[in-house]
């Protein structure tokens, strides 16, 4: 009996262990026939047609869900472009699909919505909103080896993190709080300066910046308030802020409470310069802050549209489409355009075989000519500042980058392209 | 200190706001012994009605347009809490108080759904058809809008005190929340009473919500969570059940969180930033349910378990 027990236990655990080991034999063997045929496809007739996915996250709901859609809207409307021209890929016929998520800002969210689209086995993403939410995601998207490209993050620690698939598309926030600090003292002639930022990633970076940038420029930091991404009350703090006196108050974060910050300064009486960052400089700010928003002003990275080549078609396409552009709309689009674009390079969808073409990238988009550099940040990022006049935001100025950095209020781009000495 | 008054300023407008909401909590928990958490979500579908309503017919004068919006957000909130105690506090009168307690909470996550389903998860912007005219008093800066405000909540306050001290429903209301059973044997209709006492409370909601939306000039679905818990502080802070006490305790929180948020840096040291401005409702509620649980100026303690 017991012998008969002992075999026949053996016999199991051998059964076991050959199945296993076959089974180890059998999945390297499995994947090296994977790549034959696709590999063999070029040569074959282009009669194979995949299926490419291209992961989209942004906050579809909350306060900043006009933002997210609109980026949305600009992911779509590339995808439909390149797939009414009908895209080929290493031999196949490509049909581009977006897979919208929402991440709600919500970090915690960021992280769940990007778990769910490396389960979906997309081939890219284009994404996050929030530099609060791409930052942990770009962490699971790295370790799944799947390429993201953000039109909007622009807090610094996404691409210094050393992660080979984390790019953008836009000026990172060291150069826009650097700007934006050399600003308010200058242009603005702020002598003393107010900080308010939301707490989150980008909100806080972007102010950590912006206090170095103005006090390198000989301003005076005279104090720092802090708020929340879902506030609307912020009487307490310009109270603080009016005894201080200060010329200029800049607030990092987004337009949800920047407008209502703009009007309540205005029912308060402070008579300070408001500046903030690109998450300000939407119409919904103009909307929100009502008549307060006169005068304030924004910086954007990035030239104004209209002068960039394919800059005005973008939003004359747009606009007949989706309606006006809320932000970061144009980036969004040169993302997909950009990730596409390497994907035809490579002559691959897979996220293995064209990422290391993603850095090579250079490609003219309808934000910026767009070149990454070692780290996955756009070189050569521009900066400009924007002002509200008469309901409407009015360029100002470009700093850094290539482009004209003449002020040019409404004449056209000079033609010979002179650049400032 | 210069900044002092316009703290004390700030608060008023806050507390005033407070004040209105917290009446809607201490007016049900003194006829029933109920605290209605949903009270806080009808003071935002009052908020989200009338900013509808501002934004359909903007085109009509202030003066004429603001009553209007006013009344259908009053209609509308009058309806709702009418139906709230009819399908879900009625049938649980006599059921232990945790019961009616619950069933609070999960009308307030409803309601909040409800609006998210009606008018999305968006912020909606107030339109900008009231002038706002800013007015110097004692080296603070006050809206016209904000005048407004606490004068309109006063005339509310004195409103229903009269109602309460004057009128034959002022007196059935007191008699109920003395004993409801006697009052019964005395010819109180109890259930007009109480149903009366929701639709009050429902209409100074509407109030509430209006200027609530009419000052920050943003509404949104989920406005209503924060606001209605700060007012049930200040409701527990005055003494519950007690309707000066809910005025007073609702000036008194606004004024207290103005007042801390403003000073919060300097107190703590720049530990504590002025975005723990939200902590000053609940320290005060801890404060209040520790040392003093029947409030600043409360008199019955609740015998109802």
């Amino acid at each position: 009996m017991n012998t008969l027990r002992v075999s026949r236990m053996t016999l199991a655990l051998s059964a076991a262990l050959a199945l296993f080991g076959c089974g180890q034999k059998e999945e390297p063997k499995a994947a090296a026939p994977a790549p034959a045929p696709a590999a063999a496809a070029p040569a074959a007739p282009a009669a194979t047609a995949i299926t490419v996915k291209i992961g989209h996250v942004a906050p579809l709901t909350g306060p900043q869900a006009h933002l997210g859609k609109d980026n949305e809207n600009a992911a779509r409307m590339a995808i439909d472009e390149l797939n009414a021209k009908g895209l080929e890929i290493g031999g196949a016929k490509v049909t581009l699909e977006l897979v919208p998520e929402d991440d709600q800002a919500d970090p915690k969210q960021g992280t769940i919505v990007a778990q769910k689209l490396v389960d979906a086995k997309v081939n890219g993403v284009v994404g996050h909103l929030n530099s609060g939410t791409t930052i942990p995601a770009s962490k699971i998207y790295f370790d799944a080896g799947i390429p993201q490209i953000s039109g909007s993050a622009t807090n610094p620690k996404y691409t210094q993190q050393g992660f080979a698939t984390a790019f953008r598309v836009m000026a990172n926030d060291v150069q826009q709080g650097k700007v934006l600090g050399e600003y308010a003292a200058k242009q603005l002639a702020g002598k003393s300066v107010a900080i308010i930022d939301d707490r989150t990633a980008y909100g806080q970076g972007l102010a950590d910046e912006f206090e170095k940038g103005a006090k390198g420029a000989g301003a005076a930091v005279v104090t720092r308030e802090f708020t929340n991404d879902k506030a609307t009350d912020f009487a307490a703090i310009l109270t603080k802020i009016k005894s201080t006196k200060a010329d200029v108050i800049f607030y990092g974060g987004m337009d949800a409470q920047a407008g209502p910050m703009a009007k309540q300064m205005k029912s308060l009486g402070v008579k300070a310069a408001f500046l903030t960052g690109d998450g300000g400089c939407t119409p919904e700010f103009i909307k929100l802050a009502g008549d307060a928003s006169e005068g304030q002003y924004c910086s954007l990275p990035g030239v104004p549209l209209d002068q960039m080549p394919g800059g005005k078609a973008f939003n004359d396409a747009f606009s007949a489409k989706y309606g006006q552009i809320q932000l970061y709309a144009p980036y969004v689009y040169d993302a997909v355009m950009v990730m596409v674009d390497a994907m035809k390079r490579a002559g691959s969808v897979e996220a293995a075989k064209y990422l290391p073409e993603i850095g090579k990238t250079d490609y003219q988009g309808v934000t910026a000519k767009i070149q990454f550099d070692e780290k996955g940040d756009l070189k050569g990022g521009a900066i400009s500042l924007y002002q509200v006049k008469g309901g409407k935001w009015e360029y100002r100025e470009t700093v850094g980058g290539g482009a004209p950095a003449a002020p040019v209020a409404a004449e056209a781009p000079k033609a010979d392209g002179e650049k400032k000495s | 200190m210069d900044i002092f008054v316009q703290q004390i300023i700030n608060g008023l407008v806050l507390g005033s706001i407070y004040a209105l909401v917290a009446l809607g909590y201490t007016m049900v928990y003194g006829i029933m012994g109920l605290i209605n958490f949903a009270h806080g979500e009808v003071v935002m579908i009052g908020a989200m009605v009338a900013l509808f309503f501002v934004k359909a017919f903007s085109g009509l004068p202030v003066v004429i347009l603001l009553p209007l919006a006013l009344a259908a957000a009053a209609c509308v909130c009058m309806a709702i809490g009418f139906t709230i105690e009819r399908i879900a506090y009625r049938p649980l009168r006599r059921a232990p108080k945790l019961a009616p307690l619950i069933t609070a909470i999960g009308i307030s996550i409803i309601l909040q759904h409800l609006a998210m389903l009606i008018w999305g998860r968006n912020y909606h912007a107030f339109p900008p058809v009231i002038p706002s005219s800013a007015h110097e008093i004692f080296g603070a800066t006050i809206t016209s809008l904000q005048v407004f405000i606490v004068l309109i909540a006063a005339a509310m306050m004195a409103g229903l005190t009269l109602l309460i001290q004057r009128t034959r429903l002022g007196r059935a209301m007191r008699a109920t929340s003395q004993n409801p059973a006697i009052a019964q044997l005395m010819g109180v209709n109890i259930n007009q009473v109480i149903s009366a006492t929701f639709v009050i409370g429902s209409a100074l909601a509407a109030v509430a919500g209006l200027m609530v939306t009419a000052n920050y000039s943003i509404a949104h679905y989920y406005m209503g969570f924060m606001l209605g818990l700060k007012a049930f502080t200040a409701a527990v802070l005055g003494g519950i059940g007690n309707l000066a006490g809910a005025m007073l305790g609702g000036i008194l929180l606004g004024i207290i969180e103005s007042l801390g948020a403003g000073y919060i840096g300097d107190l703590t040291g720049g530990f504590l930033g002025s975005h723990y401005q939200d902590i000053f409702a609940f320290f005060v509620l801890i404060g209040v349910l520790i040392f003093r649980p029947s409030g600043l100026i409360g008199e019955r303690v609740a015998e109802r378990a």
